[in-house]
């Protein structure tokens, strides 16, 4: 037995986990809306940030 | 901070609403109390991301009633299980990333909703929620506070979840995982030299792309299959035939080249030109998913409206079920569904849907109301005389037209080159096969498959898509949406143009009057008013409504000169009202603009100025297309505009009034029955008739998210003057095409005479097909961008 075979058939089997996992993106739907995920991965801690707005502007108000 | 904006929704603050809250200025009380909810839940951020983003919430009261009605509220659910439902709602006012960051929180000032997520490009947001914590009207109500009041139509409640298609993705990420594997297998063979190692493993090597091409050669390009299987079927010759013929042949000889060990056959080019094609396929297939190019009626139409029993009890009753005789009540803003007679004292009805009218219509009691006005102001009741399927308005849609598919109605360019290219083609395999087999049977065999398969049009057939998915692009950019890439090979085949008056050269706003001169005094006024009285025209009738109210006056003599103006005596003074010509001065300033000019007692006065209502450039428009196509104007109005319309416009120009929306479809029938391709320009629901009929109709909208008829592509009406250029560029892009066509065709050529002779080596094909592709998609790329940048 090669080298080649074993090689080769990993190289495939490789591809073949690619194209999969593609497809099952596609199915999930991940590819139906491409412009809307781009928008929210910036949002995560805004909400951590208005609070410390809040508490900033509170201060100054105090002052 | 521009002070003089609202903080909430950028409108301008009008100083006495001015609404002063936590230190920022708000031009009414609801934007101060959308504020006021999103500070409250720690939402204030919403103001970070974009500068005023938000919308100023309407009165939506009782508007929404309909929504305790458990039959309506299940055929608007898209999931629904014990107590989790699912909602998808279309939110017009979706414009930016403040927009998917608050409704992508709404969790935090509803409690019942779990989760929601925006899908920007189609401006819907899907909701989950407990249906036992919250109910879809309160979160409806929620919305709307907030300022996203969702558009929930008679559409939503027929059609219910829509299948997504997405094979051509899968057929196209199949092909590429085929023909990379295989490129990547094949490298050996192609710098084939004898060596020991690649004696042993050719067998090996051949057999798995065998095995990697079946997934391309069976499932990717099935289409093609189908669709030549249909075309010879209806006797139709398109460019899928050659195509599939060539697939099929390829594959074949391949499979027996690799049999019978003569050479490693094809596969590479094979999957290659799938990959290609489907590539061409995806890159055509742009949509502009927030438009929507195939609305009827039911996209506006409320799903259920309020039905007043005998008894005198309000019900939300759904709009299919209305009958003749039932009492309706609508409410300020509501959409009338369906003809009837008015039982309130008066209303105002703003049939802008309809005609493109803006002003609204005044209405008395026992007036005919018709389906697809709104309502304005306050509550009316009416009672019904048709149901909605028989109502005025959207009987227009049981006409035949509406029922084609627009896919079958135009024969494409592809398939009208394959009509000769197909033939010859074939003819020629023929040949050469009968000659060689005179000379060598084996060789003969070799001959017929290579011609067929190096005769595959694959650049030909990714031309098209390229090009016109390009300019499709193009367009979009600045703001012309159309529904397909067929639409601009009609746009270029266009030589008559029509187009609707009201709303499309005019634009909606209400015109101005504004006098210009010596300041009138009050006697002067009232003798205007008394005299411009008795005369009907369209711009004494405007005048007449501009001046104050006066005492009458008594009119000694009146005397109406035609295309001049008016001529009378009251109070011993004599009053010229019209043109200047009727004046006897010479108008040297703008004459675009309409005049009307006052001379009182030998004492010229100055002149009423109408505010210039058509569209800007429409006469530098008009002049322009005059050159190469036939114009013509269709208007539902009557003539009173004749002579302005004349005046701007080329004399040519063919102005036709009093058109009902049927006898305008039947208009452009008749055009196209003289064999001409008719453009229709139209806005309103009375176009959407000829809209349909006509070869392309496109729609014009102020705002392009509003609704606009069904039709073939939606212009902004700030592009407006721009037709001119749209469509001589889509010439220019069918020029581009057939240039491209002439390429790919060079590269048959060379591609056969190597096949004829019988020199057709699996390198010289891998290497022919995919630079013709490349030629061929860049080439179309760069020329459509050039056209785009030379002609502005």
């Amino acid at each position: 037995m090669s080298v080649i075979y074993i090689l080769i058939t990993v190289s495939i089997f490789v591809a073949v986990v690619f194209l999969f996992a593609f497809i099952k993106a596609v199915k999930s739907g991940q590819y139906d809306d491409d412009y809307t995920p781009s928008v929210r991965m910036l949002f995560d801690d805004e909400l951590v940030k208005s609070t410390n707005k809040l508490t900033k502007t509170d201060k100054q108000k105090m002052n | 901070m521009d002070t003089n904006n609202c903080f909430h929704c950028g409108n301008e603050i009008i100083k006495k609403d001015e609404v002063v809250f936590d230190e920022k200025s708000f031009c009414c009380n609801g934007c101060k109390t959308v504020y006021e909810i999103f500070s409250q839940n720690d939402l204030s951020c919403y103001y970070d991301f974009e500068n005023a983003p938000g919308a100023t919430p309407q009165e939506i009261k009782g508007k929404y009633d309909f929504l305790d009605d458990e039959k309506i509220i299940t055929k608007l659910l898209e999931f629904q299980e014990d107590t989790t439902s699912i909602v998808s709602l279309y939110i017009p006012h979706i414009h930016c990333s403040s927009c998917i960051w608050i409704l992508e929180n709404l969790q935090k000032l509803q409690s019942g909703i779990s989760s929601s997520q925006v899908n920007f490009p189609e401006k819907k947001v899907r909701i989950t929620f407990n249906s036992t914590d919250t109910s879809l009207k309160d979160i409806v109500y929620l919305l709307s506070s907030i300022g996203y009041e969702p558009y929930i139509s008679l559409d939503n409640y027929e059609t219910g979840k829509k299948e997504v298609d997405r094979s051509l993705i899968y057929k196209a990420g199949v092909a590429f995982f085929c023909f990379g594997n295989i490129m990547l297998l094949s490298f050996p063979e192609y710098f084939e030299v004898d060596e020991f190692w690649i004696n042993q493993y050719r067998g090996f090597f051949r057999w798995l792309i065998f095995a990697l091409a079946l997934p391309s050669f069976l499932y990717s390009a099935s289409d093609y299959y189908v669709s030549a299987y249909k075309s010879i079927k209806s006797k139709m010759l398109n460019i899928d035939i050659p195509i599939a013929l060539g697939i099929l042949v390829m594959f074949v000889r391949s499979t027996v080249d690799i049999v019978f060990d003569y050479g490693q056959g094809f596969f590479d080019s094979l999957t290659g030109l799938i990959f290609f094609m489907l590539l061409g396929k995806l890159f055509q297939q742009k949509t502009y998913s927030f438009l929507s190019f195939e609305r009827d009626y039911k996209s506006y139409f409320p799903i259920a409206i309020t039905k007043l029993n005998s008894d005198g009890t309000e019900i939300p009753v759904q709009v299919y079920d209305i009958e003749k005789g039932d009492r309706l009540l609508i409410r300020n803003q509501e959409l009338i569904p369906v003809d009837g007679i008015l039982i309130a004292e008066k209303a105002s009805i703003d049939y802008s849907f309809v005609t493109g009218e803006a002003i609204p219509i005044e209405k008395k009691s026992g007036d005919k109301l018709y389906a697809g006005g709104r309502m304005i102001g306050s509550v009316i009741e009416m009672e019904v005389l048709f149901s909605v399927s028989q109502s005025y308005l959207t009987q227009l849609w049981s006409n035949d037209i509406f029922q084609k598919k627009i896919d079958q109605k135009h024969k494409t360019i592809t398939d009208k080159v394959s009509q000769y290219f197909t033939p010859i083609l074939l003819l020629l395999a023929l040949v050469v096969f009968i000659f060689w087999l005179f000379i060598d049977v084996s060789t003969a065999f070799n001959v017929l498959t290579a011609v067929l398969i190096v005769a595959c049009p694959c650049a030909l057939a990714l031309t098209a898509p390229f090009t016109l998915g390009n300019v499709l692009r193009i367009m979009g950019k600045q703001k012309l949406y159309l529904k397909n890439a067929t639409v601009i090979e009609q746009l270029a085949k266009v030589d008559t143009i029509v187009f609707d008056k009201t709303g499309t050269i005019t634009s909606n706003k209400k015109s101005n009057i504004e006098f210009e001169g010596n300041d009138l005094t009050s006697e002067e006024l009232s003798l205007l008013k008394s005299v411009i009285r008795g005369s009907n025209h369209p711009l004494s009738r405007k005048i007449y409504e501009f001046l104050p109210n006066s005492p009458k006056l008594e009119i000694q003599e009146f005397e109406e000169i035609t295309g001049k103006g008016i001529v009378a005596k009251a109070n011993n003074l004599i009053v010229l009202i019209g043109s200047a010509s009727l004046i006897g001065i010479t108008d040297e300033s703008d004459t675009k603009q309409t005049k009307v000019h006052i001379k009182i007692n030998n004492e010229y006065k100055g002149y009423f100025v109408f505010d210039n209502q058509y569209r800007k450039g429409v006469e530098e428009l008009f002049k322009k297309l005059s050159n190469k196509y036939e114009l013509k104007i269709l208007s539902g109005d009557n003539e009173g505009e004749m002579e302005n319309l004349q005046s701007l416009l080329p004399k040519d120009t063919e102005l036709i009034f009093n058109q009902k929306p049927e006898q305008k479809l039947e208009y452009i029938e008749s055009l196209q029955k003289q064999g001409k391709n008719v453009m229709m320009i139209g806005d309103g629901l009375n176009d959407a008739g000829a809209l349909a009929q006509s070869n392309v109709g496109i729609s014009i909208s102020e705002n392009v998210n509003v609704f606009s008829p069904a039709c073939d592509g939606i212009i902004d009406a700030t592009q407006f003057s721009k037709i001119g250029y749209f469509l001589k560029y889509s010439k220019n892009a069918m020029l581009t095409i057939y240039m491209s066509f002439g390429l790919s065709l060079l590269y048959n050529i060379v591609g056969l005479s190597f096949a004829i002779t019988g020199n057709l080596s699996p390198l010289v094909a891998a290497i022919i097909m995919p630079l013709s592709s490349i030629t061929v998609v860049s080439f179309v790329t760069i020329m459509s961008n050039f056209y785009a940048k030379k002609m502005q």
